[in-house]
C-alpha cells in the first residue's frame, strides 16, 4: 500500500469513509423514489435549528459516547467487545436496584450510587465472557454475542415476573423516587432563566458524566502505566507477554472497564429519561458503539465527534420517519455503511487514498 | 402425551430447518477460513425478497431465486471485504446484519408501504406441504397405530424445503469429506499457505465457500418467509442466524453434528411455543425466557471447554497474504 501523511490517516480516511457512506445511502433515498437533499435538509432542521432538537440528539449522543468509549477501550486491547448491548442492559438493572432500594436523599448522591451500579453490573457481564477468553481460550467475539442473548432473557424475566410494578401489565418497574429523578437540560436552563429551551427533551445531567468519561478515558489509555501495557497488549500480545505483562490481567481488565462504560449508558437512558427500567431501553446502542469506536479511531476525542454525528443521524432519522414516509431503519442503513466502510472496507479506502497522494508525489 | 410429543417433535422439524441451513452455510464458510457473523444479516434479506418477489409473481420459486440472489449479495461484500481487502471479518459481518436490518425495512416500506411487511402471500405464492404417499389426514391420524401416525406426523406433510435441508447434511458431508474440492476447503481454513504452495488457488476457494454460504441462508431466509411463514415481517430472523451460529459451535464445525445441534435448538424452540406442555407433563414451571436463552447458555459451556473442547479452524478469522 502506498503512504499517506498522518493527517489523512487521522482526518481525511474517516471523512473519505462516511462520504462513501452518505453517498451510498443518498442512492438509495434516490433507488426509492425519495429526494436525498431535502431529506438531509429536513434532518438538519429539525435537529440543529430547534433547542428540543439539540436536547433528543445530545441524548442519544451521551448514549453513544458511552457505548462507544466502551468498544474503544477493548479494542485498544485488540479485543473485540460486542456484547455492549447486554451488558448496557446489565448496567440498567444495576440503575433501577439502586434507585428503587436505596432511599435517596438528593439526585446528586443518586447519581453516584446509579453510576457505581451500572458500573458494577454492566462490568459484570463483561467479566465472565473475559474470564473465558482468557482462562479457556473461548472467542470473545462469539460469548459476548451469546451474553447479549443471555442478558436480554434475563432482563425480560426479571421484568415479567420479579421486579414488575404490582398489578400493572407492563413489563415495567415502578417509577423511580422523584428524588433520584436527574436534572434534564430543560430543567437547567430554566434556572439560567431560559424557560423555552429544550422542551420536551430528554437530554440531562448524564451528558456531562459522558464527557468526564471521555476524559478518563483518554487519561487512562495514554497517561498512566495500564493504559501503556493494555496498548502494549493491543500491538503485540507476545511481546507484551515478554515484557511482564499478564494476558490474563489485562483481558480482565480492559474487558471490565469496557462493561462498566457500556453500562454507565443506563444512568442516562434509565435514570435520566425513561426513570424506570423498561424493556429494550437500549435501542441498539450498544451495537452503535461498534461504528462510533471504528469511526472515532478508539481516541475519545473521535468517539465524541462520531457520537455527536450518529446522534444528528439517530435524532433526524426520528424526524424522518415522523414528517416523511422514510422509515427511521434508514438510520441502520447508515449505520451498517459506517462500519462498512470505516471498518471492514479501510483498506480499500487507505488504498484509494494512498493512490491519490501518490499521484500527487507524495513519498512518506 | 404420545400425541402431544409427536406434535412438538413435528413443530421441532420446522423450526431446525432454517436453523440448519444456517448452520450448514457457517460450516461451508468457517471452514474455509471466513468468520461470518452475518448469517442473521443475509437470511433476513432474503426472507424479505423472496416474499416480495412471490407476492408479486405470485411464484414462490421466483421468489426463492430471488432470497438465494439477495443473500447471495450480501455475501459477496463480505467476500470483498473480508477477502479481497483483508479486513475484519467480525466487522464485515455486523455491517451486513445492520444492512439488511435497515434495507429490509426501507425497502419493503417503499413498495407495499405496509409498515416493513409485505403483503401476505397465498397459494402459489407460499411451499405447500407435501404428503407422502398413504399418510392420513386429519382426524384419521388420531386413531391411528402409532407407527402410521409417525408417519404421517413427522415424516410427510413438510414443505419441500424441509426435506431439502435435511438432504444437505450428507451432501455436505460428502462435498467436505470426500471430495478433493472440499479437502482443499478445510486445508484453506486451516493452513493456507500449505494450500498456495500446492498451486491451489486460495482467493478462489474461500469465495467459493463465502458464495455457498450465500445459497444456504438464502434458502434458509426464503424457508422462513414462505414456507413457515406467509409473508416478510420486519425482524423475522429473531436472532435465529446467531443460534445457528451457536449451533455450528455446538457442533464443533461437523455437518452430522451440525443436525443434531439444530434438531436440539429447534425442539427447545418448539418447546418454548407450548410452555403448557412442560407444565402438565413434568409438573414443573419452566420460564419460556430459560428456553430462549438455552441454546447460548450451552454454547457458553461448550465453548468454555467444560463439555469437550470446540477449537475453530486454525485460521479462522485472517485475511491470507500471497507471498511475493
Amino acid at each position: 500500500m502506498k503512504p499517506i501523511p498522518r493527517w489523512a490517516d487521522v482526518a481525511l480516511i474517516p471523512l473519505v469513509s462516511v462520504a462513501f457512506a452518505a453517498i451510498c445511502a443518498a442512492l438509495l433515498l434516490l433507488a426509492i423514489n425519495e429526494k436525498p437533499i431535502e431529506a438531509l435538509m429536513l434532518m438538519i432542521d429539525g435537529t440543529l435549528f430547534r433547542s428540543s432538537g439539540w436536547g433528543f440528539m445530545l441524548y442519544y449522543t451521551t448514549n453513544f459516547i458511552f457505548t462507544g468509549l466502551a468498544v474503544s477501550v477493548a479494542f485498544h486491547a485488540a479485543l473485540f467487545n460486542i456484547g455492549g448491548e447486554g451488558q448496557a442492559m446489565l448496567g440498567g438493572l444495576g440503575v433501577a436496584l439502586v434507585c428503587l432500594f436505596i432511599p435517596w436523599p438528593h439526585w446528586t448522591l443518586a447519581i453516584l450510587g446509579a453510576t457505581a451500579g451500572a458500573m458494577l453490573f454492566g462490568a459484570m457481564w463483561a467479566a465472565i465472557p473475559a474470564y473465558l477468553q482468557a482462562k479457556r481460550g473461548s472467542h470473545i467475539v462469539i460469548t459476548t454475542i451469546m451474553f447479549n442473548f443471555i442478558a436480554a432473557a434475563l432482563l425480560n424475566y426479571l421484568l415479567v415476573n420479579t421486579l414488575k410494578k404490582p398489578g400493572s401489565m407492563d413489563p415495567a418497574t415502578d417509577s423511580f423516587p422523584v428524588a433520584t429523578h436527574l436534572p434534564t437540560f430543560q430543567d437547567m436552563s430554566a434556572l439560567l432563566g431560559f424557560e423555552k429551551m429544550f422542551r420536551g427533551s430528554p437530554a440531562n445531567v448524564s451528558f456531562f458524566l459522558a464527557l468526564i468519561a471521555c476524559v478518563l478515558v483518554w487519561f487512562l489509555i495514554w497517561r498512566t502505566r495500564l493504559g501503556f501495557q493494555i496498548r502494549a497488549f493491543g500491538k503485540s500480545p507476545t511481546a507484551a507477554n515478554y515484557a511482564g505483562i499478564s494476558p490474563t490481567w489485562i483481558i480482565m481488565i480492559a474487558m471490565v472497564i469496557s462493561g462498566a462504560l457500556a453500562g454507565m449508558m443506563a444512568v442516562n437512558t434509565t435514570q435520566g429519561e425513561a426513570e424506570r427500567l423498561i424493556l429494550n431501553f437500549t435501542e441498539g446502542a450498544g451495537f452503535l458503539g461498534i461504528a462510533v469506536a471504528l469511526m472515532g479511531r478508539s481516541h475519545p476525542f473521535g468517539v465524541l465527534v462520531a457520537a455527536l454525528l450518529f446522534g444528528f443521524l439517530f435524532q433526524g432519522g426520528a424526524e424522518l420517519g415522523f414528517w416523511t414516509s422514510i422509515p427511521r431503519e434508514l438510520i441502520l442503513v447508515i449505520q451498517a455503511l459506517v462500519i462498512l466502510f470505516v471498518g471492514a472496507l479501510d483498506n480499500m479506502v487507505r488504498m484509494l487514498v494512498g493512490q491519490i497522494f501518490a499521484s500527487l508525489g507524495y513519498k512518506g | 402425551m404420545f400425541l402431544d410429543l409427536v406434535q412438538v417433535f413435528d413443530s421441532s422439524f420446522r423450526m431446525a430447518t432454517p436453523l440448519l441451513l444456517a448452520c450448514l452455510a457457517g460450516l461451508f464458510s468457517e471452514r474455509a477460513g471466513i468468520f461470518d457473523i452475518g448469517l442473521e444479516g443475509k437470511m433476513l434479506a432474503a426472507a424479505f425478497l423472496s416474499a416480495a418477489v412471490a407476492a408479486m409473481t405470485g411464484s414462490v420459486w421466483l421468489g426463492l431465486l430471488a432470497g438465494i440472489g439477495a443473500s447471495v449479495v450480501m455475501s459477496v461484500v463480505h467476500g470483498l471485504a473480508s477477502i479481497t481487502f483483508r479486513g475484519d471479518q467480525i466487522i464485515s459481518g455486523v455491517a451486513i446484519n445492520f444492512l439488511a436490518a435497515g434495507l429490509t425495512v426501507v425497502v419493503s416500506q417503499s413498495w407495499f408501504g405496509q409498515g416493513g411487511r409485505t403483503p401476505q402471500l397465498t397459494g402459489a405464492g407460499r411451499f405447500e406441504t407435501l404428503d407422502m404417499p398413504g399418510a392420513l389426514q386429519g382426524a384419521e391420524k388420531a386413531s391411528a397405530n402409532p407407527m402410521m401416525h409417525l408417519y404421517s406426523e413427522l415424516v410427510s406433510g413438510h414443505t419441500i424445503l424441509v426435506y431439502l435441508a435435511l438432504l444437505m447434511v450428507p451432501l455436505s458431508w460428502y462435498v467436505l469429506y470426500r471430495t478433493r474440492f472440499g479437502l482443499r476447503l478445510r486445508a484453506v481454513g486451516e493452513n493456507p499457505a500449505a494450500v498456495d504452495t500446492a498451486g491451489v488457488n486460495v482467493v478462489f476457494l474461500r469465495y467459493s465457500a463465502v458464495l455457498i454460504c450465500g445459497v444456504l441462508c438464502g434458502i434458509a431466509g426464503a424457508y422462513l418467509a414462505t414456507a413457515l411463514q406467509a409473508g416478510f415481517v420486519k425482524e423475522m430472523t429473531a436472532g435465529r442466524g446467531f443460534i445457528a451460529l451457536a449451533a455450528l459451535i455446538f457442533a464443533k464445525w461437523r455437518p452430522w453434528h451440525a443436525l443434531y445441534a439444530c434438531m436440539l435448538f429447534g425442539f427447545l424452540q418448539a418447546l418454548a411455543l407450548r410452555p403448557d406442555l412442560i407444565e402438565k407433563y413434568l409438573a414443573i414451571k419452566v420460564q419460556v425466557q430459560l428456553l430462549d436463552a438455552l441454546p447460548y447458555i450451552l454454547t457458553v459451556v461448550i465453548l468454555a471447554g467444560l463439555v469437550g473442547k470446540a477449537t475453530p479452524p486454525k485460521a479462522g478469522g485472517q485475511a491470507y497474504v500471497k507471498e511475493n
